[in-house]
């Protein structure tokens, strides 16, 4: 496969790859570097491309593994994640509330959820997959896919009226 | 849209029971500007799944194909490295064999030049006896 075919095939998802990884990993930086690495593994399969019936959805899957391993090795080697992205947020949060704001609240809600409901949530609600899909992407059950994500939404919802009512604290 | 609907796919939505398109119902009512007020809460909610969604990758792919060239260029170098070590010495020892030759060939002509003018020497001595043959044949004339 030539290199522009590689990147038209890979140009359609390659943002979501991003945004899956920037909701495990969190940093800005820390995704690029996975979405890159992931790409690249693909790149460097790209004799067997032809075989994967869902390129997407391979790549998806790829991304979070890798995402969640790096995870996991970060956390056993005893190391925080570096993520200044929204730290001016929590500044200007505690200046105004505006309903920009309250947007930016969801993503750090988003944060504290379990790493299964994250991606859950992300892949429904942010990308829209249909549930066949994240039953694929995931490896996980129907029922348990229904049940992380209504509780993921709930949590959201739940800790956004706590927000709302007590103002920011 | 009714409010009366939205409120009951927003429960169906808590219960991850609605489907995509419904799913797009909510989003596109919570983006516009006249939300019911009991349902503000979720405004920012939907809000920023919209605005997640446009979160690009803009980091550029090193997919140059040098990434496979690196090895092979090694590759390459020590064969024609090889290559022209085994021709050098080949070109080299055909040389010195080409040496050894005109060598012996020139010694070899010195020699047949040698025993050449050996023989010239010998048949000017030859002539002497084709002078006595021929005072010989005088003689027998003369009888």
């Amino acid at each position: 496969m030539k290199q522009t075919e590689f990147l038209n095939l890979v140009l359609p998802f390659k943002d979501k790859l991003f945004r899956l990884s920037k909701r495990l990993l969190v940093s800005t930086e820390e995704a690029e570097d996975a979405t890159q690495e992931v790409l690249l593994k693909l790149w460097s399969k790209n004799s067997k491309m032809k075989e994967y019936k869902n390129v997407e959805a391979f790549a998806m899957t790829m991304t979070k593994n890798f995402c969640l391993d790096r995870l996991k090795s970060k956390q056993a080697s005893n190391l925080k994640l570096v993520h200044s992205n929204y730290g001016d947020d929590t500044n200007s949060l505690q200046k105004n509330i505006e309903a920009k704001d309250s947007v930016n609240w969801v993503e750090i809600i988003m944060d504290e959820l379990p790493e299964q409901q994250k991606m859950v949530l992300q892949l429904r609600d942010i990308e829209q997959y249909t549930f066949e899909e994240i039953e694929e992407l995931l490896d996980m059950k129907p029922t348990a896919i229904r049940v992380a994500l209504s509780r993921a939404r709930k949590t959201v919802r739940e800790k956004l009226t706590q927000k709302h009512n007590y103002g920011i604290a | 849209m009714e409010l009366h609907n939205i409120e009951k796919l927003l429960e169906k939505y808590f219960e991850a029971t609605a489907t995509v398109a419904e799913e797009e119902t909510l989003r596109t009512y919570f983006s516009q500007d006249n939300v019911a007020k009991h349902l503000e809460t979720y405004k920012p909610m939907f809000q920023y799944f919209s605005t997640a969604k446009e979160e690009q990758f803009t980091k550029k792919l090193p997919l140059k194909a040098n990434k496979n060239y690196g090895k092979w260029i090694s590759v390459a170098a020590v064969a024609a490295i090889v290559f022209s070590l085994y021709f050098g010495n080949l070109y080299q020892e055909k040389q010195a064999e080409q040496e050894e030759a005109q060598y012996a060939y020139n010694q070899t002509k010195k020699a047949l030049d040698l025993l050449a003018q050996n023989f010239s020497k010998g048949t000017r001595k030859v002539a002497y006896l084709n002078q006595f043959e021929q005072t010989k044949q005088k003689l027998y004339k003369k009888k």
